[in-house]
């Protein structure tokens, strides 16, 4: 399909034009499908029950802030949101503590094997720990705190973010360490003082996905959390009754736990997307 | 500069000189440590309840009962093999629907274009977002009374459908909400990968008349073998513990009818509604046997054609 041939044939001429209009049109498609979900849980979340059971009546309703209300003043959503922030930012820090200078050493030493036992954590099924924790947890008198629960989900952030700072430091040259040795550094020395300021980009990025998949996760506090330390997945379950659903509740609830995560992917966004592809495009 | 580091290494105390002599493994080993300490005791737990009778009570007193466990599993066709069924439809639909979605997508984003910006915000969405709280989003949007769905079925003048809460058509419809959340992870993968390949083998089959079908095939889907296989392992682990979805939008026991019941939410059933801690440890046993099979044949496909 070069210039030349396009110009001698011209029935060609209609295929080139109709693959960019086709494209733009797929390209908003797609973007359509992808973001009006969200848009319909925010509109519903500013409805009344009377306007949600109007479905044909999209935007034609009387914003109101009622949902939002019930979802702080009547489930205690604060206390909730701080559960989930605090499990989130503890697990992710002490997952980082042990887990950067981990993916140093597993990526200077080429330790193959040993990385494969930490992402071991990623393919074993919560499930099949849980009955187990629940018991060690309960003897150690974790069940019910922040222990368990920061315990539990950084078995799902450790394994993130040494999968993510291992191809970081892969990407790092080692040159730079090695003259700082020859200048009289000791090796740790070295990486503290070269390395370590160096990776800065690779902990945001493992630090905010490995905040964001904690804060996303259900299933360990379900079974591990109280009452009183029930993070926000779970807590969004207040709004199922069994006889009928609060669905501008729930809608609310849905909104106050995504839109901070949202948020922050949006204004971090390079860092997410390097964080997600990071160790797949490599042979 | 390079005073400072001098008298430190003449400060060096014993304690430094033996951390620096075996820093590989005192960076390592807290963190391999700890997932031992997680994983090694628990699953050799679960393992010696898998031949156990233990249910009810975590406290009360079980039983050995060797291999019964197993057999019981193994013969149960009302809720075990169809939860197996379901597990292997869920995740291998989901990961076909995901792949192709995704690539398509990749290809049509590869070269840059106005408003690039925007749209990869709009990818970025469904993926960051909490997969429970998606779940109950499209609870609503697929009600059959009240949701978007059926409203734009009846836009377009077609019948309403009961989707989630049609036993018939709930797993194809959480396929699609399962899709909906993760083919954007496909595509940042399959776009960070198209954009590492070379361009010149791509224009030689241009220039040698090759078509954009066949210049996909035959030079694109090659040079990328790797990051396809790797973007699919990545996500076949993840899809295949699906359970917030399935557990948020139908509960305990996926439905009346158990018709979105993978392994995952039978065995959570098993463990923490019904307390059969002995027959749920077998069928987490051969859930993670499944897994690791899996993934065993797709590393074996990989070496083969890396070699």
């Amino acid at each position: 399909m070069s210039a030349v041939a396009s110009g001698t044939r011209p029935p060609r001429r209609p295929r080139r034009l109709a693959y960019p209009v086709f494209r733009t049109v797929m390209i908003v498609l797609i973007v359509l499908v992808l973001v009006l979900p969200i848009v319909w849980m925010l509109l519903a979340s500013l409805k009344t029950t009377v306007d949600i059971y109007q479905p044909a009546r999209v935007l034609d309703f009387t914003p109101t802030l009622d949902n939002y209300a019930r979802v702080f003043a009547q489930q205690n959503f604060l206390l909730f949101m701080v559960n989930s922030f605090v499990v989130a930012a503890v697990s992710t820090v002490l997952s980082m503590i042990i887990g950067l200078p981990a993916a140093y050493a597993m990526s200077r030493f080429l330790m193959r094997r040993s990385a494969a036992w930490v992402l071991l954590a990623r393919i074993i099924p919560g499930i099949s720990l849980l009955v187990p924790w629940y018991i060690i947890f309960a003897g150690m008198g974790l069940v019910g705190g922040y222990g368990a629960l920061i315990l539990s989900h950084m078995f799902v952030s450790l394994p993130l973010i040494v999968w993510i700072l291992m191809s970081f430091f892969d990407g790092l040259p080692i040159e730079l360490e090695e003259s700082a040795q020859i200048d009289g550094l000791t090796p740790i020395g070295a990486f503290l003082r070269i390395s370590l300021p160096l990776s800065s980009p690779g902990i945001a990025t493992s630090g905010i996905l490995a905040f964001i998949f904690s804060w996303n996760n259900f299933i360990f506090a379900l079974v591990l959390s109280s009452e009183s330390t029930k993070t926000l997945p779970v807590a969004i379950f207040n709004f199922l009754g069994y006889a009928s659903i609060d669905w501008g509740g729930l809608m609310a609830a849905s909104a106050v736990i995504t839109l901070p995560v949202m948020l922050v992917a949006l204004l971090t966004q390079k860092y997410i997307v390097s964080g997600l592809t990071a160790g797949a495009t490599k042979g | 500069m390079t005073s400072v580091p001098a008298r430190r290494v003449s400060t060096d105390s014993r304690f430094s000189r033996w951390a620096n002599r075996h820093r590989k493994w005192v960076f390592a080993s807290p963190a391999m440590l700890f997932i031992a300490a997680m994983i090694v005791v628990p699953l050799g737990y679960t393992i010696f309840l898998s031949f156990t009778d233990a249910a009810g009570s975590v406290r009360a007193s079980f039983d050995f009962v060797g291999l019964l466990n197993y057999i019981d599993v193994l013969a149960d066709t009302e809720r075990f093999w169809p939860a197996v069924g379901r597990t292997l439809i869920f995740t291998v639909a989901a990961l076909v629907v995901e792949f192709a979605a995704g690539m398509g997508i990749a290809l049509l984003l590869r070269r840059s274009f106005r408003g690039q910006k925007w749209v990869r915000i709009a990818i970025l969405l469904p993926l960051v977002a909490t997969p429970v709280a998606v779940g109950m989003m499209w609870l609503l949007i697929f009600e059959p009374n009240i949701g978007f769905a059926n409203q734009l079925l009846s836009w377009i003048g077609l019948p309403a459908q009961g989707w989630i809460s049609d036993p018939s058509t709930a797993l194809g419809t959480l396929i699609f909400v399962d899709a909906w959340q993760w083919t954007p992870m496909m595509v940042l993968i399959l776009l960070a990968g198209l954009t590492s390949l070379p361009e010149e083998p791509d224009e030689a089959a241009q220039v040698d008349g090759a078509s954009a079908v066949q210049r996909f095939f035959y030079v694109t889907l090659p040079m990328l073998r790797s990051t396809v296989i790797a973007a699919l392992l990545l996500r076949g682990i993840d899809a295949v513990k699906t359970f917030d979805i399935l557990y948020a939008t139908k509960g305990a026991g996926g439905g009346s009818f158990h018709e979105v019941e993978t392994l995952n939410v039978y065995a959570y059933g098993l463990t923490f509604n019904y307390n059969e801690y002995g027959t749920a440890s077998a069928v987490l046993m051969l859930f993670l046997l499944l897994i690791v099979v899996a993934i065993a044949a797709i590393t074996l496909l990989r070496k083969k054609g890396s070699a």
